[in-house]
């Protein structure tokens, strides 16, 4: 008889296992979908998690209006393949019903804005559980983030009154009003997140690798240029370059790298040998030192 | 690749953030963006040297008393594996936060200052890790840089040291002492050229060797079930999967098996892991069982070996940290997680507080306040599965959950 043995990988059993705490402790989770690599990578551990049953809950999107067409068309692709539930919920209606305040200028982004749309979903739905893709590693004030991360009913987080989070117990007992953030992937880094969708071969939108795109140069970093919610100024001359996304944020923030990674494996490669932080290309991220910080007190995921 | 999780334990201003800042930079692994903001804001600050907490203190409020209070988790890898640490704060007052990122790794780091040597804080920390069983302790001797790079002080250290470690209780600990200069760099990642008489690994070759499986007690297999997968399905009609993580031993296809508290027994029939079936399953691994015969199994049940009952009793003797600022009193109701089972419990005595200096001295009191570690006994209004803490960590260990806030209010240890 051959054995087959089963080996644990730590980060991989930790997911699942979380996964499982939520849907037996939350009366509605919901996973925070935006088409990135990292909540593409939760998809595929929540189908890990519940197999042979479907993945028992149903995503949510914040779309900002400003995703990039690779993305969304991904995410339509993913969820129809999969028979998975999709809500989405636009910014632009906030803004359109005058509930918040789209900013101008230069370095305008929707990131804040989002949270305004997350938090009337969250109300909306009822949701007691949103799943994010969040990593500890992507910024120090998430470094400080519990997996099952308890927020009020404005949607606040309380840095300095957090549960205790011993061994793998996860306590989701909440206050009416209170809902939890939850971070299955919390203790993965970035190359962990590529190297398991190179071994577990998930598909991701094509952004992620090497194309050729009209893109002008902003203090040091490579924006697109054919997509009108980029911030332009006449002077700022466009250019086609060989280049890929290494995060997929709203496409106001997210600067793309020059590379030459066609496919997961180079991509994989590149991620070794940067020099550079994944969150280096996130300009919100740089408006202060605590910037992060700030946004998650309000509410952001 | 396999990942190894340490703690880091020291007190305050004994280089902890400096110690995990310089691992960060001699491996290489903070990146240029990084590396630039704690230049930027060390310069802005008036240093001269660079302030590798600001890579670690992620919060406004840590920034600004320049101290840790919650625990960070910081992650590098080198060639031959990951590492998670978690920097944990110094101070008395946050204990709670120690005994959490102690609680989850494997390995501690206890930093000394060379010019103070050990303290009440070290005696504190040594306690905890003791009493959380980390098998894997390191004490870096740091600030060397400041006692000239002495040996004499280093073996008078030694010393106290030793005298500590002979009160110490769990006398299976590996313990390893290094002598190092966070702030230059001295027998962290690379040797030291000022240290010559010291022969033995720096902290990255000692960390490197460190087994991480043998870091997992031998223990007994325990499977609590999370949830029942039921998929009602066309292919998958009749399927009734319990899943869970595996918590010490393995188990096998096959193997006799008792389900817990109705003591029903049944074989494992397949082990799913997605959509692969396997032979086996070792511990740790987050995976589905099906069983031979249709039993009643739901969320909070065990699934043991026949031949390996754990202990299932209504009533517990148990040490605990309490965590919470509303002290604990006897006769009061706490709901107890053990693992993903959730009983009531009520706390029928709290009978005496520990001292953390390995006097060994235990007061009777009538109460356990914040970040204080004592003796109580519970009743459980359903019986409870469980092995020692000594036996296995997962299964002999449980929080205290408070019915009105719903905090974890405390962390127990089953004696």
């Amino acid at each position: 008889m051959s054995t087959n043995v089963l080996q644990t990988n730590v980060l991989e059993s930790e997911a699942i296992h979380i996964f499982r705490e939520v849907v037996a402790q939350f009366e509605k989770p919901v996973l925070l979908f935006s088409g990135g690599k990292d909540s593409i990578t939760l998809v595929r551990l929540a189908q890990k998690a519940f197999f042979p049953a479907k993945i028992p809950f149903p995503l949510l999107h914040i779309d900002t209006g400003h995703n990039f067409q690779e993305t969304i068309d991904f995410r339509d692709k993913l969820v129809k393949k999969l028979g998975l539930k999709l809500i989405v919920r636009n910014v632009q209606d906030n803004i359109d019903a005058g509930k918040v305040q789209e900013e101008t200028g230069k370095y305008a982004s929707r990131n804040m804005l989002q949270t305004e749309t997350l938090l009337d979903a969250i109300e909306e739905f009822g949701f007691d559980a949103c799943i994010g893709g969040a990593r500890r590693d992507e910024e120090k004030a998430r470094a400080k983030e519990r997996i099952f991360s308890v927020r009020d009913d404005f949607g606040q987080w309380d840095e300095k009154n957090q549960r205790p989070e011993v061994f793998d117990m996860l306590n989701g007992k909440i206050n009416l009003g209170q809902n939890v953030r939850v971070f299955p992937i919390s203790n993965w880094t970035e190359l962990d997140v590529w190297s398991y969708i190179q071994r577990e071969n998930i598909e991701i939108p094509s952004i992620y690798f090497a194309h050729t795109r009209a893109t002008f140069l902003r203090d040091g970093f490579i924006w697109s240029a054919n997509d009108e919610v980029v911030y332009r100024e006449e002077d700022e001359e466009t250019e086609e370059r060989v280049i890929r996304f290494r995060t997929v944020g709203d496409m106001s923030c997210t600067a793309a790298v020059l590379s030459n990674a066609y496919d997961i494996t180079s991509v994989v490669q590149e991620i070794r040998q940067s020099t550079i932080s994944e969150r280096g290309a996130r300009i919100d991220d740089k408006r202060s030192e605590a910037a992060m910080e700030k946004r998650k007190q309000q509410g952001y995921f | 690749m396999d990942v190894l999780k340490v703690a880091t334990a020291g007190s305050v201003d004994d280089g902890k953030s400096t110690l995990i800042g310089r691992i960060l930079y001699d491996t290489k692994s903070l990146t240029d963006d990084k590396l630039e903001a704690i230049e930027r804001n060390s310069k802005q600050k008036g240093f001269d040297y660079l302030d590798f907490s600001m890579a670690t203190d992620g919060l406004v409020a840590e920034r600004e008393q320049g101290i840790t209070i919650d625990v960070a988790h910081i992650y590098f890898s080198t060639a031959n594996r990951s590492y998670i640490i978690a920097d944990t704060p110094g101070h008395v007052e946050y204990t709670r936060n120690m005994v959490t990122g102690a609680s989850t790794s494997q390995v501690a780091i206890i930093l000394i200052d060379a010019r103070k040597g050990v303290i009440e804080q070290t005696s504190r920390h040594f306690y905890i890790n003791n009493l959380l069983r980390v098998k894997d302790i390191v004490i870096a001797v740091n600030k060397m840089d400041l006692v000239d790079f002495s040996e004499e002080r280093y073996n008078a250290l030694q010393e106290e040291i030793q005298a500590l470690i002979s009160k110490t209780t769990y006398k299976e600990q590996n313990i390893t002492c290094i002598p190092v200069s966070a702030l230059q760099g001295d027998n962290v990642v690379d040797k030291s050229k000022n240290m010559s008489w010291y022969t033995g690994k720096t902290l990255i070759e000692h960390l490197e060797q460190i087994n991480a499986q043998d870091v997992y007690e031998e223990a007994q297999t325990r499977f609590p079930v999370q949830t029942v997968i039921r998929p009602k399905t066309e292919d998958y009609h009749d399927f009734r999967g319990y899943a869970g993580k595996l918590y010490g031993g393995d188990i096998s296809v096959g193997d006799e098996v008792i389900i817990l508290p109705s003591e029903t027994k049944s074989k494992v029939k397949e082990i799913y892991f997605y959509t692969e079936k396997f032979e086996k399953a070792e511990r740790g691994s987050s995976i589905t069982l099906t069983l031979e015969d249709d039993v009643n199994v739901s969320r909070g049940d065990m699934i043991v070996k026949a031949s390996e009952k754990p202990t299932v009793e209504k009533e517990l003797q148990a040490t605990i940290c309490w965590m919470d600022k509303k002290p604990l009193t006897a006769a009061s109701k706490y709901s107890l997680q053990h693992g993903v089972h959730n009983v009531l419990a009520k706390i029928v005595d709290v009978e005496t507080i520990e001292e953390t200096n390995f006097s060994g001295e235990k007061r009777a009191i009538s109460q356990l306040q914040l970040n204080e570690i004592g003796n109580i006994q519970l009743k459980l209004s359903k019986p409870l599965f469980f092995d020692s803490y000594q036996k296995n960590k997962h299964n002999g260990g449980f929080i205290l959950i408070d019915l009105q806030t719903n905090t974890t209010a405390g962390v127990g240890f089953i004696n």
